[in-house]
């Protein structure tokens, strides 16, 4: 949601094809202006970041804390964790979760903090609840429920195929018998 | 026959993924639902009362509303809830979600102000107890201070008469 004002400064090189392109380009300079002014203006209110005390963790507390990251989820990016994501909502949370641990709870005091708020979602890896049973077992009920078809089809497609023909004794014999 | 069983296997999955594409991964169910509204303890834009809670909220129905003056769909919804908060049907809460008080002043004064009151969560902390993602984002509280629904993004006359109405009916 915010926008990072890029304003880029061109070189003026007098006589150059490019100060040729300049010219061209500030004839229209009017209109490139009113068209920028309009979207600072738009832009122009942005979110504020509100600066915070830094907060000081020990080794242990610091590697809890870079190991959480990346199991939680962005609301905003959905696709990135809070270790990855740029939004400021996932700063904010960042901030909090540094705030946890550096007051001493554990990963599933930290976890419990985010999902009373934003519900499992913010797990990449779900838990193991009545609501989640059937993701965690179903897909080893589907390969047992397969293999059982498979022994079944087996079983079944062995039992009807015919026996193999009896050698015809006399007749093999006979052949052997013809051979030199 | 042979191809009962993995027609409806394909026949369900079709029906499954019809279903999915049209619901909005961006939603997320919040968990609060039900549940009390989280405390806050914020101070009002105008200064006056110094600071107001969560159980200032009670006694009545009251819609809380997290909006921004830099938030896109608060543009959006602002007519809807300046109609809203003319029609005096509900108690309009803002809740200005990591806003420049300079910067929402202007807005009100040219937009107007359908709120009752203003509260001003300039860290968002309060936006995180509230599980707030993306402004604007708007709660139905009972008059128990419990929050009964949830809407992300912009308030639209459908919702309100679909969702909220029938469940301030049902509060009063």
């Amino acid at each position: 949601m915010r926008f990072a004002p890029c304003t880029a400064s061109s070189p003026r090189r007098r006589g150059s094809s490019f100060s040729r392109l300049l010219r061209g380009i500030q004839n229209r300079v009017p209109a490139f202006a009113g068209m920028t002014l309009l979207l600072i203006a738009g832009f122009a209110r942005a979110e504020v970041e509100t600066v915070k005390p830094e907060i000081a963790l020990n080794a242990q507390q610091e590697a809890l804390y870079k190991s959480l990251l990346p199991e939680l989820r962005c609301l905003v990016c959905q696709n990135e964790s809070l270790a990855e994501s740029q939004a400021s909502l996932a700063a904010d949370l960042r901030y909090e979760v540094r705030g946890l641990v550096a007051k001493g709870e554990s990963e599933e005091q930290v976890k419990k903090y985010l999902t009373d708020r934003y519900g499992d979602f913010v797990l990449y890896k779900p838990r193991f609840s009545p609501r989640t049973y059937a993701l965690w077992i179903g897909p080893f009920v589907l390969l047992l429920g397969a293999l059982v078809w498979v022994v079944l089809y087996a079983r079944r497609t062995s039992a009807a195929a015919p026996a193999p023909p009896e050698p015809d004794q006399a007749a093999l014999e006979k052949i052997l018998e013809e051979k030199p | 026959m042979r191809f009962a069983i993995p027609l409806v296997i394909l026949l369900v999955l079709i029906g499954l993924f019809y279903v999915g594409m049209h619901r909005d991964p961006r939603l997320v169910p919040s968990p609060l639902i039900g549940k009390a509204a989280p405390a806050f303890d914020l101070p009002t834009l105008d200064g006056q009362p110094p600071r107001v809670t969560t159980a200032d909220l009670k006694g009545a129905p009251v819609l809380v509303n997290f909006f921004a003056s830099w938030c896109a769909g608060c543009q959006e919804e602002h007519p809807y809830l300046m109609q809203l908060g003319r029609s005096g049907q509900v108690r309009l809460l803002g809740i200005d979600y990591k806003d420049a008080e300079s910067d929402l002043r202007p807005w009100l004064e040219h937009k107007g102000n359908p709120y009752g009151m203003i509260l001003s969560d300039l860290e968002g902390r309060a936006g995180i107890d509230w599980g707030v993602y993306g402004v604007p984002e708007t709660f139905v509280v009972d008059a128990r201070g419990n929050i009964l629904f949830k809407q992300v993004g912009p308030l639209t006359p459908e919702v309100f008469e679909r969702d909220i109405q029938p469940l301030l009916k049902a509060a009063s």
